[in-house]
């Protein structure tokens, strides 16, 4: 690794950015070097500057809110930092490329894929239309989408998630680079298509000889991928070197913080004979398909098609399946949110058919948190005014007691009360989705449904919200209908899990026996490639 | 509750949302004097009474003082004749009242909108002289007066028809957005159909029927102009009904009305807000020119359009469409200025000066492309 000069070296880089209220640094003296053909991975929480950095190599911050107090990037021994637009052209998409995490934004909508990939052909070689096409073929082949002559006149829209990524991918390699730069690749994505994705870059480096810098926040993604790893935290680098290394003796606190950060453990036993908090038969979430003119109904998107499970108190079942599959339709339904059909006995009671009046009292015993921290907290209200609005529609107590009862819900998922009269923004992710949590809880549900509470947080926080939830569901002997497509986190959280696929139920049964003894072959491929993020190859899983 | 800190405004504690858009609008310095330009003149116009006026604001007549303004006095009071109101413009009770060693004190403009001046020196039209500044109209009228109480009656006409629209058009567009489906569609064809509706020639007929005021103008207008809002906040409720907030209150329980008005309510009013400068300066605008066409407010009101129109009569006279034409430009150019600080306040991509949360300020600098949650959300949906 030694001895020849490198393809990249970032020494002592800063980035700051003017913002109103004074100068942030986001990048504070990050050094790292990327050899030839070689990969390293850029790991970190959000926040911690590594898309930053990355995006620093190519200049494509927003100068002049963005600025570089000091440092150099050298590319072949060429600076980087301050070249101009025509070098910087020369390099970007040409010698340096770059994959981005969500490629539905990246690509131009009103486009086809021929024309986006020809257009860099055109550009940087100089190629006429006829050859251009030619080698985007070529590409297509490459990055393994099938049927690329016919796939060439598609609209991004028209494409999976999955393919969208591999055109991204086509693109960034259309001009043979040195090196690409793929910034959360596989985020977005679905586990099954992580797994073919990763193994498309793992191949395609071998073959094309570049080399790869990887950010991602996903210690597993970096086991797969990179020899090398560089960690990083609020804009510094704190352990870099192998990443057997790194990963089997981690020196500094935070890397050993991080490595610890995976949810594990398993959820307490449970009562078998607990009552029974609620039971659905045949649950059915179709949504009508109306055409012609007098707009009658031909047909349904079956996005929940007869569901059955039974939960009781203290248990956690576990919904698994990839976007699309149904998970969510499932909770709005379950909850009388969206209309639905088969019964759903809740408390004893069948609530199906229950009128909306008739179904509030029984609403304060069902609860849901949502995935989306920022999204689910009404901007206009302090805390304390959305963790105490269930306990003013159901007129549960007089003020200071409600004042009192949120209090204690706040201390309950670990908030300093104070916070009541702040309002969400001022808290991260991992705090908002606390007072979420005590919205519901503030309520004394008998059932919470948990639709990917964690999805949208870091790693570490992921771990402190499993926890949080397992010591609730202990303390209050709570229901769980937990959501998720995080196998690592139903694992930790389930005692039984369903797995859904296009609304149907694939698999379902105890934790153990799903998650480590699989019988259905798709249950098996999605085991195999969120834990040991192995592409399926049996084609069960589309591409 | 008690707020344990946060900004202040006046008396109200106020969210920092809110503090980051006053502290927008304060930014935008046409705008800020543009609203205090307005708010000057539209308090002043509001006591027309004592800057315009053929009653002096006080009489000082046998050691007593008399406000004729406020409490009229009969003639006698005065040493008159008759017990008919005192005229002040009548030259033998002026000579009483000096003879008993009082004084009279004029407003600045000794005229009301439809006092009729009848020593000028020319026939009417007359042009500006030191006691007529802007002349008078075809009437003999002072313009002066006709201007502020025009000023006053546009203004506040605009301001009741911006308000009882605002409300009906959030009414019906929250009612349409937030239930959907069939409420919606038949809501939405209903519109279409009144929209298409012509109103000046069901004004015209009106107008033939009854005499049209103050009141029935504003109702005659309101039946169409609450549609404005209709389709922003009816978009707004559709975007907000899925939000996962409003999910969550009806999780909780929450009657629909609650969370039309607590959850809701409050995305659309910034788009309500933002519109209101532009819909008082359009409805300001509808009834000066009902008023030019004669379809407008009864004969003898002050009306700028109705100004505009003896203008267009008498171009001999062209103090009177100059002046009115004025009036109507810089007030509906203060709106507009108005307006455009108000739309920057709410507009979130807006670059923020001072006290801002730092996370808005660099996403509004398009300088954070550190994680994308929000996008890995969506598609993991």
């Amino acid at each position: 690794m030694t001895g020849a000069a490198p393809l990249l070296e970032v020494e002592n880089l800063h980035v700051a950015f003017r913002t109103p209220l004074g100068r942030t640094q986001a990048v504070k003296g990050v050094s790292f070097r990327v050899d030839e053909g070689e990969t390293l991975a850029l790991v970190g929480e959000s926040g911690s500057g590594k898309s930053v950095s990355a995006l620093s190599i190519l200049q494509l911050l927003n100068y002049p809110v963005a600025s570089h107090p000091a440092g150099s990037i050298r590319f072949r021994g060429q600076e980087l930092i301050g070249a101009s637009d025509a070098t910087m052209r020369k390099i970007r998409g040409n010698r340096i490329s770059m994959v981005f995490q969500e490629p539905i934004t990246a690509l131009n909508p009103l486009h086809t894929i021929e024309k986006q990939i020809n257009e860099i052909l055109m550009v940087h070689k100089g190629l006429v239309a006829s050859a251009a096409r030619t080698r985007t073929l070529e590409l297509l082949d490459l990055v393994g989408i099938r049927d690329a002559d016919q796939r060439l006149g598609a609209f991004p829209h028209e494409l999976s998630g999955g393919q969208r990524q591999r055109v991204m991918i086509a693109m960034a390699l259309a001009n043979e680079p040195d090196m690409l730069i793929a910034d959360e690749p596989t985020t977005a994505v679905d586990v099954t298509i992580q797994a073919q994705i990763l193994d498309l870059m793992l191949a395609l480096q071998k073959k094309l000889g570049m080399a790869m810098l990887l950010i991602t926040h996903d210690l597993g993604v970096v086991r797969k991928m990179a020899p090398r790893v560089a960690v990083m935290r609020l804009g510094e680098v704190v352990e870099a070197g192998d990443t057997g290394e790194v990963f089997e003796n981690p020196q500094h606190p935070y890397t050993r913080q991080l490595m610890a950060a995976e949810p594990g453990g398993a959820p307490a036993d449970y009562d078998g004979t607990a009552a029974e908090i609620i039971a659905a038969d045949g649950f059915r979430v179709w949504y009508p398909i109306k055409k012609g003119v007098m707009r009658r109904t031909v047909d349904h998107v079956k996005a929940v098609d007869g569901v059955s499970f039974t939960i009781r108190a203290g248990q956690t079942v576990g919904v698994v399946g990839e976007s699309g599959s149904g998970k969510s339709s499932l909770a709005l339904g379950i909850l009388r949110l969206i209309s639905s059909k088969g019964p759903v006995v809740f408390m004893g009671r069948d609530i199906q058919g229950l009128r909306s009046k008739a179904l509030r009292p029984l609403r304060r015993q069902m609860q849901i948190v949502f995935q989306d921290p920022f999204g689910s907290l009404s901007p206009r209200l302090t805390v304390g005014e959305i963790v105490g609005e269930g306990l003013r529609i159901h007129e549960m107590g007089d003020g200071p007691a409600r004042d009192a009862a949120v209090v204690a819900a706040l201390d309950e998922v670990g908030l300093d009360p104070e916070t009541r009269h702040r309002y969400p923004h001022e808290f991260s992710g991992g705090q908002r989705q606390r007072i979420s949590i005590a919205r519901a809880m503030v309520l004394k549900p008998k059932l919470l449904i948990l639709d990917e509470p964690t999805s949208a947080l870091d790693m570490s926080v992921q771990a402190q919200m499993v926890e949080l939830l397992r010591g609730l569901q202990r303390e209050h002997a709570l229901a769980y209908i937990f959501i998720s497509h995080d196998l690592r986190v139903v694992r930790a959280m389930s005692h039984d899990v369903i797995v859904m696929r296009n609304g149907l139920v694939v698999e379902q049964g105890s934790a153990a026996q799903v998650i480590e003894a699989p019988k259905e072959a798709y249950t098996k491929a999605l085991m195999a490639a969120a834990f040991e993020l192995r592409a399926d190859t049996s084609g069960v899983v589309g591409v | 509750m008690a707020k344990a800190r946060g900004d202040r405004f006046l008396f109200w504690s106020i969210t920092p949302i809110t503090a980051r858009r006053l502290a927008n609008f304060r930014a935008n310095r046409r705008g800020v004097w543009s609203l205090w330009l307005f708010l000057v003149l539209f308090f002043a116009s509001l006591c027309a009474e004592f800057i315009a006026n053929d009653k002096p604001l006080a009489v000082w007549y046998d050691g007593a003082l008399y406000s004729p303004v406020i409490k009229q006095n009969a003639e006698t009071t005065f040493g008159g004749e008759f017990a008919t109101t005192a005229d002040f413009t009548d030259e033998i009770l002026v000579e009483n009242v000096k003879k008993k060693g009082g004084w009279i004190l004029w407003p600045i403009v000794p005229f009301r909108h439809d006092t009729q001046i009848e020593d000028l020196p020319v026939p009417a039209p007359s042009y500006p002289t030191a006691r007529n500044w802007l002349g008078t109209d075809d009437q003999g009228r002072d313009v002066v007066a006709r201007l502020i109480y025009g000023f006053r009656i546009s203004v506040l006409f605009g301001i009741t028809l911006t308000i009882l629209s605002t409300i009906v058009g959030v009414a019906a567009g929250a009612v349409q957005g937030y239930f959907g489906g069939r409420t919606d569609l038949y809501f939405q064809r209903f519109i279409e159909i009144w929209g298409s509706v012509p109103q000046l020639y069901l004004l015209i007929i009106l107008a033939a029927v009854i005499e049209p005021n103050f009141w029935w103008l504003l109702g005659i207008l309101l039946l169409f102009s609450w549609m404005g809002l209709v389709g922003v906040v009816r978009a707004e409720f559709l975007r907000a009904r899925n939000f996962d907030y409003v999910r969550a209150a009806r999780a909780l329980g929450a009657p629909d009305r609650t969370i039309m008005v607590r959850h809701v309510l409050p995305n659309a009013m910034v788009a309500t807000i933002t519109f209101m400068p532009f819909i008082l300066q359009g409805s300001i605008l509808s009834l000066t020119a009902l008023d030019f066409l004669g379809f407008g407010l009864p004969p003898g009101s002050a009306s700028l359009g109705e100004m505009l129109k003896q203008g267009k009569a008498n171009l001999h006279a062209p103090w009177l469409g100059i002046s009115a034409f004025m009036v109507i430009a810089v007030m509906l150019t203060l709106l507009v200025f108005i307006g455009e600080a108000v739309r920057d306040a709410f507009d979130p991509r807006k670059a923020v000066i001072g006290g801002v949360p730092p996370e808005d300020a660099i996403v509004a600098a398009g300088a954070a492309p550190v994680p994308q949650p929000a996008a890995a959300r969506e598609s993991k949906r």
